[in-house]
Order: C-alpha cells, then sequence, then structure tokens
C-alpha cells in the first residue's frame, strides 16, 4: 500500500523537504511504496531575502525567481491548485479547484504573509520590501527621494528579523553615496525597549546608529498611520512625522491555517523539538508555519527541513524516530552596503555576533546565488 | 470567563518572550490573558515597563523553578 506524502506550500521549506525525502526515499518512489504530491500557490518559486537588494538596485528582479517545477525534483507532482481546506479527521486536504488530495503524512509549510492591512494607514503610505510589488515602489520612491524625514517602522510578529536593521544600515550607505544623507533624518522603531529581539545584535545596533547619527524609538508599536498628515502614532502614545515610511508589516500566517481551525492567526501549534502538529503524528509543520517562538528566517525553515526529511525517512524505512530539532538559526546581517556579520543560535546556545567584515558580505552575496542548492535539496 | 494562552519562551533569543507576547496579544480578545513562561531575566524587567506603556495590566510574575512566568491582561 504506497504512503502518502501531501506537501501543502511550494515555498524554500516546502520545497527543501520535497526534494530530500526524493533522495531519501529513491527506492520506495521507484517501487510505490512512497508518493510525494505538493499543493503550491505559483508555478514561481521566489528567492526572498533578495527582495532585500531591490529597492537599491542590488539584484534585477529576474535574479529572484525560478520556475519551481525546475527547482522542484520530477518525481514529485506539483499542482498550483492552493489548499482550501485541511481537515486532519478525515486526512485529506481539499483545494481552491474542489479536488480532495488525502495522505498518510502531511507537511505544512504555507508560510506566512505581510499584513499592512491590519494597522489603519498603513497600505495606503507606506513602503515596504516584503514582497515584489512593495520593493518595486520602494526602489521608485527612493530614486525620486531627494532627503526629508525617513522612518523605518517594524511591527510584530515579522520575518527575517534581521532585516529592519540591515535596511536601515543600507539606506544610510545608499543615502550616503547618493549625496542626500546630509539632508536626511533616519529612525528607527521597534517594539520592545531595545533595538533588537537578541540582546547582543541590540548591543551591536546602537553604537552603530549613534555613529552614524542614525535616530531609534523604542516600545514603539504601530497604532496607526495618517497618510494626509504623514504621522505615525504608536500604541504608548508617540506620534513622528515622516516624509517616506518604510515598514516591516506585520505578519500573518496563511488563512487555509485559521480557516481549517489548525492555528489562530495562521500559525500552527507546533512541538519545538519534533516539529509534529501538537497531539498528531502525523502533521509536520516547517518553516515559518510553526508557533514556535523562534525566528521566522529561511534558516529555520531549511534547519527544520533537513530535520523534518529524517524523521520522515526513518518512520518509513525503519519505523523509529531519528533525531530532534534543536532550535537552530543562522542569520547573515548586512551592516551596509559593504560589510556584514552574522549570528546563529540554538535552543540552549546564545548569539554571539561577530565584528563586521567584508568577507561575510561576500559570504552572503554568494549565498544569494547558493540558495537554489539548497531549495534543490543539494546544499 | 477569560481564556489564557500560554507561550513557553524558554530559550527562545529571537524575536524573545516580549516580541511573543506582543504579537499573542493581538490575537486574542480584551479580558482574556496570555502567560509567557521566560528563562530571560530581561523579561521580568522589561515586560512590566511595556505593560504599562500600553495600558494593558500585568496579572502575576511568578519565579518557578529555573524560569519566570508572567501573566497579562489585555484591556484595550
Amino acid at each position: 500500500m504506497t504512503k502518502k506524502i501531501l506537501i501543502v506550500g511550494g515555498g524554500l521549506a516546502g520545497t527543501i523537504i520535497a526534494n530530500g525525502l526524493c533522495r531519501q526515499l529513491t527506492k520506495q518512489i521507484k517501487s510505490g511504496d512512497v508518493a510525494i504530491t505538493m499543493l503550491g500557490t505559483s508555478d514561481q518559486h521566489m528567492y526572498q531575502p533578495g527582495l532585500l537588494y531591490i529597492p537599491f538596485g542590488k539584484m534585477r528582479e529576474a535574479e529572484l525567481f525560478r520556475d519551481q517545477r525546475k527547482v522542484l525534483d520530477k518525481r514529485v507532482p506539483y499542482f498550483i491548485d492552493p489548499a482550501k481546506n485541511i481537515d486532519t479527521d478525515k486526512k485529506e486536504v481539499t483545494t481552491d479547484s474542489g479536488k480532495t488530495y488525502t495522505y498518510d503524512y502531511l507537511v505544512l509549510a504555507t508560510g506566512s504573509r505581510i499584513m499592512p492591512q491590519s494597522i489603519p494607514g498603513m497600505a495606503e503610505s507606506a513602503h515596504w520590501f516584503y514582497d515584489l510589488e512593495g520593493a518595486r515602489k520602494m526602489r521608485s520612491a527612493l530614486d525620486d527621494f531627494e532627503g526629508g524625514k525617513i522612518v523605518v517602522n517594524v511591527n510584530v510578529p515579522h520575518k527575517c528579523p534581521v532585516a529592519p536593521l540591515e535596511i536601515t544600515f543600507m539606506l544610510y550607505d545608499y543615502l550616503t553615496e547618493k549625496g542626500v544623507m546630509d539632508k536626511t533624518e533616519i529612525t528607527y522603531t521597534y517594539p520592545i525597549g531595545r533595538l533588537h529581539g537578541l540582546e547582543p545584535v541590540a548591543l551591536w545596533a546602537q553604537p552603530e546608529m549613534d555613529k552614524f547619527g542614525i535616530k531609534y524609538e523604542t516600545f514603539f508599536n504601530t497604532k496607526e498611520v495618517d497618510p494626509d498628515n504623514k504621522t505615525i502614532t504608536s500604541e504608548e502614545g508617540e506620534t513622528l512625522s515622516y516624509d517616506m515610511l518604510v515598514t516591516i508589516p506585520p505578519h500573518s500566517g496563511a488563512e487555509v491555517i485559521s480557516s481549517s481551525g489548525l492555528g489562530d492567526g495562521g500559525w500552527v501549534p507546533t512541538d519545538k523539538k519534533k516539529l509534529l502538529m501538537d497531539g498528531t503524528t502525523d502533521i509536520f509543520v516547517c518553516g515559518d508555519t510553526t508557533n514556535i517562538p523562534i525566528s521566522k528566517a529561511g534558516s529555520t525553515a531549511h534547519f527544520e527541513a533537513d530535520v523534518v526529511i529524517d524523521n520522515l525517512t526513518s518512520i518509513l524505512t525503519e519505523n523509529r524516530w531519528a533525531r530532534d530539532y534543536d532550535g537552530k538559526v543562522y542569520c547573515f546581517i548586512e551592516t551596509g552596503m559593504d560589510e556584514g556579520t552574522y549570528v546563529w543560535f540554538n535552543y540552549t546556545t546564545p548569539p554571539n555576533p561577530g565584528p563586521p567584515s567584508q568577507m561575510i558580505h561576500w559570504f552572503k552575496l554568494a549565498y544569494n546565488r547558493l540558495y537554489w542548492l539548497s531549495a534543490r535539496g543539494l546544499l | 470567563m477569560s481564556q489564557r494562552k500560554t507561550i513557553d519562551a524558554r530559550g527562545a533569543f529571537c524575536p524573545g518572550p516580549l516580541m511573543e507576547v506582543i504579537a499573542a496579544l493581538k490575537l486574542i480578545e480584551i479580558g482574556d490573558e496570555v502567560e509567557v513562561w521566560s528563562t530571560d531575566q530581561g523579561t521580568v524587567k522589561d515586560l512590566p515597563i511595556w505593560v504599562d506603556k500600553v495600558g494593558h495590566k500585568l496579572i502575576e510574575t511568578n519565579e518557578c523553578d529555573g524560569y519566570w512566568s508572567l501573566v497579562v491582561e489585555k484591556t484595550k
């Protein structure tokens, strides 16, 4: 009897898992003992971290995309047919087209999405780089920018937790290069009482901002944006004026997760070590989709995906659990246009970022190309 | 009857317990509560400051076996 693995989501997490399982279960797939199917929303696979470079013209749009069917192992049927309802009692997923897919093992990798519309006035007036359309608009706005007040505004929750700092320091370098930084004031706002969730990163960022004259406001959780008067106000009662507002919008999980009753906000309650949906033994959750209190980042999804691959493979071939996820996260941090650093940590090892260097910046640029090997399960 | 959502943020370095609380409060109704478990002593200092600034209500702070438990009621 064929064991059916259904992967919902064709982003980084789902794709790495599909490709990794194909490599580990070659014989079982060939014999028909295992079948893997993926449901996605697009024929294109996007390298999301590359969006950071689009506003500055440092990457071309075409460099962010590959045909999903070429990234995915040919043994995995891929349907651009978004999941509409997930019924974990019946072990089936119904799609927008009305088809129903049954499974023995389900992988939920539905990701996250930006929700600027959840804050009054934000969608109408803010710029962001978390999707292609937003990054294009921001690029255009920066082309026209000749000085004034820029507010870089960070909201909760959001993915890629170092991106707000990266965009701030890259803005500084870009505007300096353009010759308008002396006519510009940058203010960075952050929801908690320091400049980053990671304390060592916050301790590094503060003197850097002081050095460049970048202002900051902490304990700033956005309540509303007034597009007419160009002001942004926090729940804590602060109001800032801006000429250009760059926001890291709040995120939400996929609609199908919440509408199927699998998790508030689209985040699935997940065992932080097993990566199984709470109370289940047949539903793995990976990447941004989990409610695990760690960074929503590509590296998180990648390290989690490796664990899911090992465990699904061991369950199907040896009827045993292989290993737990240790909470590993690794993030490059661009500290400007020419230097970078990195940080890694797991559930038991605190982060300890090193000094920025040009070498690490180059590593990040190299990884922007190597990503496609990761997605294919080769790196 | 108010509902209580518990976040086990023990060992969570990023985005950190307070960011998890802020995100969780967005998803619950007024009058409901969020309980966070944190191994970061900074949470005991930062969370009450933020709760006070925004106007939510800190219900409990307890030191447990190797971690702290803090409960916040959403008031607005």
